[in-house]
């Protein structure tokens, strides 16, 4: 697997068609031919993938062996004497393509696309016209909105078996019957939009003659060219080559990044295409006068009624002089701003710099705070970082890895699908999990446990390695502090008295908790599951403390890891898109890192910790917000209590929104400038693993769309910043100066290497994938222990709302559905607002599958789909909250985390019942 | 089974009610955990609880697949492409008509087709309706007595129309046990006492292993590899070592292997201890066809027997398995049969490296032919000498021929290695059927290739046929006389391979599939079916596809008159 080289330093010479060539370590014939430049023929052999030699194209004669060999997969010896020129290598290398080529529809070329590497060996071969009868074909499938299946071209190398079952590990596709009707299935040999496939179209992008394709024969146009750039979703940040024809991506490819090798999911292959939306926005609007406010949700439709096109002079003046007349009429505090985490660095820096010194105080916030904001708060506390410690792609050097609070197959696909492979070489996967998610079938261990309890649980782990002495003494002694409370803390803690709170019995805690400490490299990676609660803050305290206590830090393979959910969040939050810290995560209340920031900005700086997301809301109720900027976020729909978020929205004097579509918030705008999509423009996107990584502009803004970060410059400017930024570089260039984790990256080394890892403080330096190896960047050096007591959620079940409510994301939507549910593939896939529960809940409350379900909550109700789900622990529902429809949102309780201010939208009390019917989808 | 294809817009526009793909079904889910009890889950044990859900519901749901790839924790495809490889299960999906409970198979290989099996199973066909469903399928290992129709899993010897009636109409459907030497008798005759003495430490393996070295006992699956020499080697790698059992006999034309099971199970066993105690391999698989349902209650039987009661007090017994081919051919391909052990698709393996180095379940692997070891307790016991002291035509050892066809007495023969077919005939074979002429014959099963009458004189040995374009491999000879066409031999020979190639590279999957094309019509194009016939031979993984050829370069070597004839 290419994700973990196996390397031996042996080097070896044989003889090729005559020539000494060398061959080095594991080598095959084929490969140390590539290498020197000699060229054999081969189909099913592709780099990455274990190779199979079925083709056998590639066969070459070896010196004293009866048969021929396949190239792909021998590895030479010393003094072998290989002919792949020879006539009867020659001779089988073409019948064998003469073979192929009999079966492809009318004999010929591949119709489906221009790179069929059958084709192309045949023609370098000179094989044409096939003297063999053609086999009976098979007809098309094309019931996958993204993937077109012509088994007619088919000629069963197993490419997308391997990329589907050994690479992705999503088992969909098999080697079915046998003999001449050996073919590719998919499940039960069930139509591809039928089966379970997920579409990450890995088979697509293995399969060499076309007998998969994107659909829509885009893989038949004529390229104009190709931009390598990355994806705009989740926090994995894979590399992607754009195919751009007339101004329009066309088709992608995963390209060999660090974080993805040639992997993407639906998302990022398939996802493009909202950019493409009639819906799009493509001119600046503003409210027309005398049309009030309303908390109903704007329909696309009736845009006219409510706003007018505007010039963008017009326009920015328009929002500019709102913002100013409020900050000069009633003060700094009476403003407030919301940036991306789906916008380049450079944007949010921008963004934060333009409320910090032109808005004048720190109200800035992302939603971060909806996400890791409670990781985040406990990691500076307790190590002095929010960063994570080891890139994703170390499990592959761990031993154990829990993953927790975290559904990796469907949040972050092609991460969870080195999580498999890891599995597959023997790595433990310990999955802790209200839900038993598709993960689940690659752990050794998968705890099932009640919502609310991780606390409990974790507590529980660390009275096991405690209790048996599993601790790492040494590093204890050498690099925490605090750890004298945690013998007391955790003495209520013992397995036996939390069985029955977590609902996992005593040993199964024990065994993990050894497992867990008595690894040679563990790792933990975590998402919203943990962070979501009002006791967020300290479900990480605790995963943090589990770490300390058993040294399983600062080393390959060992470390925390929360998993970033958006492209940007990790670098929206490092450039101090957060209320509370510059860039760099300095304290806004520490005097030191004001005089810094005053010294770079020329502008005296608030000292005032800045409000959060959720308390905008609250502000804005309460009459202190007046006026607010959002930048490509959707509070409208990702905020807890839609109801009261709502409401709030539909209060403020002075609303800006800077989108690319009409999203739910842009309807309480007063002005609403449109702007560019991620493909629409260049800048720095930070990963998970903290990879900074360029984003490059394939296509341009539609109509009169700007990029954004002109925009924000013009706003500035019209408040009096007079700011003369020429482009992303220019930005990059001054945050190099803000934020000494980034000092020593440069643009030029960006464009060249495409993804950098900080901390990378010098210029030249390699950057540290994996960082506190020696210690925590804390004012004395060390880890600290900070308990954590078991705390329950805010609103608990009870009789009148006996279901627990849990949200999320799906697969193919994203956040709130913004840019997802605006393509026209994801959308044909999952198009539908669903409920997941259990099938006996379901029975129970005389729910067929399928049919609708309506949720209600003290606060809201709405109604989707049941789904069956077995995973789904008993007692809960899940949503994700991308549907407007049916906003999961209006039921969330907006109770908050003390310490990091972050909703919990991982628990409150709904009921449930059938029927009613759903709302109308406002696009 | 052929992938239905829908489009896009005939897909019912309904809301789905689970995840995607097929959602598991409760019902189907607590049949499937009824039907494996406390068997383990293990993927390896897939086919065996494949052939659970066959055997009870005489078909698979793609319920019941969808149940038990979730109870396995496998994904469906796994299961399915498992499924769908073994010709013995039949995979159902919702709105297709399951097959009937019971099922005639009516052998149309070679051995039969001479004995007119294509009327047989036309007649059946045209007899049972759809109450029944008759099936053509691959050689039974009953060749002697063709035609033969399996009704369920009772064969019925020279099959007709009224005796396969009779046995449906009387509900003879199982196998019938043959009388066979138990384990009192064999051991009244002084069995086990070798093992025990190999346990004992009273023969010394090495010793046991030169011995087998000097005997030159050959693997007698078909490719000869000198078993002591195998012995040595498999030693030689680091343990735990593992012992592979391949009773897979399904080279048409054999039934050697199935002849001393019915006969001396325990021989077998024995041989088949010794060599495990000798290479000291840790857990012993045997893998069965699945055709000889007979044998498999003999064995089954007789290993509980062993289990129960060892044979020997002072030492344990290892843990063996015995496992259940499905359906194919493929299967008695050494690392196929690993592949099949694994509960995979009976696919072979590329070597190197090899299963002696790397085997079942990535272990070292001493792997033998069943009658192999059968041989084993007679060789320590006799000496070496008294095996090799057999031979003929300066051939050494014994060789079982399973012989079919137009002679007197069909049957296993053993006789000296290295007799001619024309010796075979005349001494063992009681001659010619009375009016028939010699006129070729295959000297080992479908795949060995075919010989003229003129080249009747050559000794039958491994090496001795190479240079003829044929090979001995399992000695099952099938003897044509005039009224045969060894031209229509070679096309159902071709058919079976076509048939039985796993479909994993071109030169087979495709070559078999093309020269059957080729060799119907009525003009062979010979250039190119010489052509794609040393591709075949060059360029296929296995052996399968390597001798796939034989039969039909045979005939244009030496059967030229047929080609032009018609």
């Amino acid at each position: 697997m290419a994700a973990n080289p196996e390397t031996t330093k042996t080097t070896i010479t044989f003889s090729l068609d005559g020539h000494e060539i060398d061959a080095a370590g594991n080598e095959t014939i084929l490969e140390a031919a590539k290498r020197h430049g000699k060229e054999i023929p081969h189909l099913c052999y592709k780099e990455g993938l274990r190779a199979d030699g079925n083709c056998r194209a590639c066969v070459v004669e070896i010196e004293g062996e009866r048969v021929l060999a396949p190239s792909c997969c021998r590895t030479p010896t010393e003094n072998m004497q290989v002919s792949s020129q020879s006539e009867r290598a020659l001779k089988s290398q073409k019948m064998v393509l003469e073979l192929l080529l009999s079966d492809m529809p009318e004999q010929g070329t591949s119709p489906y696309t221009k790179d069929s590497e059958l084709d192309l060996w045949a023609n370098k071969l000179d094989v044409a016209s096939p003297r063999f009868p053609s086999r009976t074909q098979p007809k098309a499938d094309t019931s996958h909105p993204a993937m077109a299946v012509n088994l007619d071209a088919c000629i069963q190398c197993t490419r997308c078996v391997r990329a589907c079952r050994e690479e992705q590990m999503n088992d969909v596709i098999g080697y079915a019957n046998r003999g001449k009707h050996s073919e590719i299935v998919f499940d039960i040999g069930d139509p591809m939009g039928a089966s379970s496939c997920v579409a990450c179209g890995e088979c697509v992008q293995a399969c060499p003659t076309g007998a998969l394709m994107p659909a829509h024969n885009v893989g038949l146009e004529a390229i104009d060219k190709t931009v390598d750039s990355t994806c705009p979703y989740c926090g994995v940040g894979c590399l992607i080559k754009y195919h751009v024809k007339d101004n329009k991506i066309m088709y992608t490819e995963g390209r060999d990044g660090y974080t993805n090798h040639h992997r993407l999911c639906v998302k990022g292959r398939f996802g493009f295409n909202y950019i493409d939306n009639p819906l799009r926005l493509t001119t600046p609007l503003i409210r027309r006068e005398g049309v009030a406010k309303s908390t109903e949700l704007l329909d696309p439709d009736n845009i006219n009624d409510v706003f007018r096109e505007a010039s963008w002079e017009e326009a920015l003046d328009f929002a500019a002089h709102g913002l100013l007349s409020i900050r000069n009429n009633i003060g700094n505090n009476a403003l407030a701003g919301l940036g991306s985490a789906k916008g380049s660095n450079e944007e949010a820096y921008l963004f934060q710099k333009l409320i910090r010194t032109g808005f004048g105080s720190n109200n800035v916030d992302h939603c971060t705070r909806l996400c890791h904001a409670s990781s985040v708060v406990a990691l500076l506390e307790c190590l002095g970082s929010g960063a994570v410690s080891n890139p994703v792609s170390d499990v592959s050097d761990a031993e154990v890895i829990i993953i927790i609070g975290s559904n990796p197959t469907v949040n972050h696909p092609v991460g969870a699908t080195f999580m498999k492979n890891a599995s597959k070489q023997g790595t433990k996967i310990i999955l802790i999990d209200p839900a038993k998610t598709d993960i689940a079938k690659y752990a050794s261990y998968s705890l099932q446990f009640r919502p609310d309890t991780d606390v409990a649980l974790l507590n529980a782990m660390m009275y096991t390695i405690l209790d048996e002495q599993l601790q790492d003494d040494d590093y204890i002694h050498s690099h925490t502090e605090n750890f004298e409370v945690m013998n007391d803390h955790i003495a209520d803690y013992s397995p036996e008295k939390v069985a029955p709170i977590c609902g996992i019995d005593a040993e199964t805690i024990r065994e993990v908790s050894r497992l867990y400490a008595k690894s040679k490299a563990s790792m933990i990676l975590w998402g919203m599951g943990i962070s979501q609660h009002v006791h967020g803050t300290d479900n990480a305290r605790c995963l943090i403390s589990l770490a300390l206590m058993t040294g399983q830090i600062g080393r390959p393979g060992t470390g925390l890891h929360p998993l970033r959910g958006q492209n940007n969040v990790q670098g929206a939050s490092d450039v101090g898109l957060i209320p509370m810290v510059f860039p760099d995560y300095l304290p806004v209340s520490d005097p030191e890192n004001r005089i810094k920031f005053e010294k770079l900005w020329q502008t005296p700086l608030s000292a005032d910790v800045g409000l959060t997301t959720v308390e905008m809301i609250h502000e804005i109720l309460h009459g202190n917000v007046h006026g607010m900027y959002v930048e490509g976020e959707n509070p409208a729909m990702s905020d807890p209590n839609q109801n009261h978020a709502r409401k709030a929205f539909a209060a403020l004097n002075h609303l800006v929104v800077q989108d690319i579509f009409l999203t739910e918030t842009a309807g309480f705008a007063d002005v609403i400038l449109p702007a560019s999509a991620f493909y629409e423009k260049n800048g720095t996107f930070s990963n998970t693993d903290r990879r900074v990584q360029m984003g490059r502009q394939a296509v341009t803004p539609p109509g009169q769309a700007k990029q954004d970060l002109w925009i924000i410059q013009e706003i500035a400017n019209r408040m009096g910043l007079n700011w003369n930024y020429q482009g992303p570089e220019d930005v990059f260039n001054e945050m190099r100066l803000a934020m000494d984790s980034i000092a020593g990256m440069t643009w030029d080394r960006l464009e060249r290497e495409d993804s950098l890892t900080y901390p990378l403080q010098q210029e030249g330096d390699p950057g540290q994938p994996i960082i506190f190896t020696d210690g925590f960047p804390t004012t004395t050096g060390r880890g600290k222990f900070v308990p954590a007591p078991y705390t329950q959620a805010d609103e608990l079940p009870d009789e009148h709302f006996p279901f627990v409510f849990i949200t999320g994301r799906q697969l193919e939507h994203w956040h709130t559905g913004s840019m997802t549910r605006h393509s026209e593939t994801l959308n044909a896939i999952e198009p539908d607002p669903i409920a997941s529960l259990h099938p006996e809940d379901l029975e129970k409350l005389g729910i067929e599958p399928g049919a609708i379900i309506t949720l209600e909550s003290k606060r809201g109700k709405l109604s989707a789909y049941a789904r069956a789900e077995m995973g789904i622990q008993k007692g809960t529902i899940f949503m994700a909250f991308c549907y407007n429809e049916a906003s999961a949102n209006l039921l969330t309780n907006e109770a908050l985390d003390p310490a990091a201010k972050i909703p919990e939208f991982k628990f409150c009390a709904i009921k449930a019942y059938a029927g009613s019917q759903i709302d109308t989808r406002i696009n | 089974m052929a992938t239905i294809h829908i489009d896009a817009d005939q897909i019912v526009k309904k809301k789905r009610k689970g995840r995607k793909g097929h959602s598991v079904d409760f019902s189907a889910l607590s049949e499937i955990q009824g039907l494996l009890g406390n068997e383990p889950r293990r993927s390896d044990l897939l086919i065996e609880h494949l052939h659970k859900i066959q055997d009870r519901y005489h078909h698979i749901s793609d319920k019941h697949l969808t149940a038990l790839a979730h109870e396995m924790n496998l994904s469906t495809a796994e299961v399915f492409e498992v499924a769908s490889f073994y010709h013995h299960f039949d995979v159902i999906k919702t709105g297709e008509q399951p097959p009937p409970p019971l099922t005639v198979r009516v052998c149309e290989s070679v051995s039969c087709e001479l004995a007119d099996a294509k009327s047989l199973l036309s007649s059946l066909k045209k007899t049972l309706g759809e109450d029944v469903r008759v099936q053509p399928v691959p050689c039974v290992g009953r060749c002697h007595e063709a035609p033969i129709a399996v009704v369920g899993q009772n064969p019925i010897s020279t099959a007709t129309v009224e005796k396969t009636l009779t046995a449906i109409d009387t509900n003879q459907i199982s196998a019938p046990i043959a009388e066979y030497i138990t384990r009192k008798q064999y051991e009244q005759e002084g069995g086990y006492q070798t093992l025990q003495s190999c346990l004992d430490g009273q023969r010394d393996p090495e010793h046991i292993i030169s011995l087998m070295e000097n005997s030159g006992l050959r693997g007698l699956g078909g490719a000869g590899f000198p078993a002591g020499k195998k012995w040595r080697i498999v030693k030689g790698y680091t343990g735990p070592r593992m012992m592979a059992i391949n009773i897979d006999e399904g080279e048409p034309g054999t039934f050697k292997d199935r002849h001393y099971l019915e006969q001396d199970p325990h021989r077998f066993l024995e041989g088949m201890l010794i060599a495990a105690t000798i290479v000291d391999c840790a857990e012993i698989y045997i893998y069965l066809r699945d055709e000889y349902a007979g044998c498999r209650e003999i064995l089954t039987r007789e290993l509980q027997n062993l289990k129960s009661n060892p044979p020997s007090a002072s030492h344990q017994l290892p843990n063996i398995q015995l496992r259940r081919g499905a359906g194919a051919y493929i299967c008695g391909e050494e690392s196929a049969m690993i592949e099949s052990l694994e509960g995979k698709r009976g696919m072979p393996r590329l070597r190197p490296p090899y299963l002696a180095e790397v085997g079942l379940f990535n272990r070292p692997t001493l792997e033998h032919n069943m009658e192999t070891v059968y041989w084993v307790r007679d060789i320590i016991e006799k000496g070496p000498k008294w095996f090799s002291s057999h031979g003929r035509h300066d051939r050494k050892g014994l060789r079982s021929f399973s012989v079919s066809g137009r002679v007197q007495k069909p049957g296993v023969h053993l006789a000296p290695a290295g007799i001619t077919i024309k010796e075979l005939i005349e001494e063992y074979c009681g001659g010619m059927l009375p009016g028939q002429q010699f006129y070729g014959y295959f000297p080992g099963g479908a795949s060995g290739g075919i010989l003229p009458a003129s080249l009747g004189d050559i000794p039958l040995d491994f090496d001795t046929l190479n240079q003829y374009g044929c090979f001995i491999g399992s000695a099952a000879i099938i003897v044509l006389s005039d009224q045969d066409s060894a031209k229509d031999c070679a096309i159902n020979a071709m058919k079976f391979f076509e048939e039985e190639s796993c479909g994993q590279c071109t030169p087979c999957r495709v070559g078999t599939s093309k020269a059957v094309g080729l060799m119907e019509q009525s003009q062979w194009n010979t250039e190119l079916l010489e052509e794609l016939s040393s591709v075949m031979c060059d360029a296929s993984i296995c052996g399968l596809g390597q001798a796939a050829p034989n039969p039909l370069r045979s005939i244009i070597k030496y059967f030229p008159d047929e080609l032009t004839s018609s």
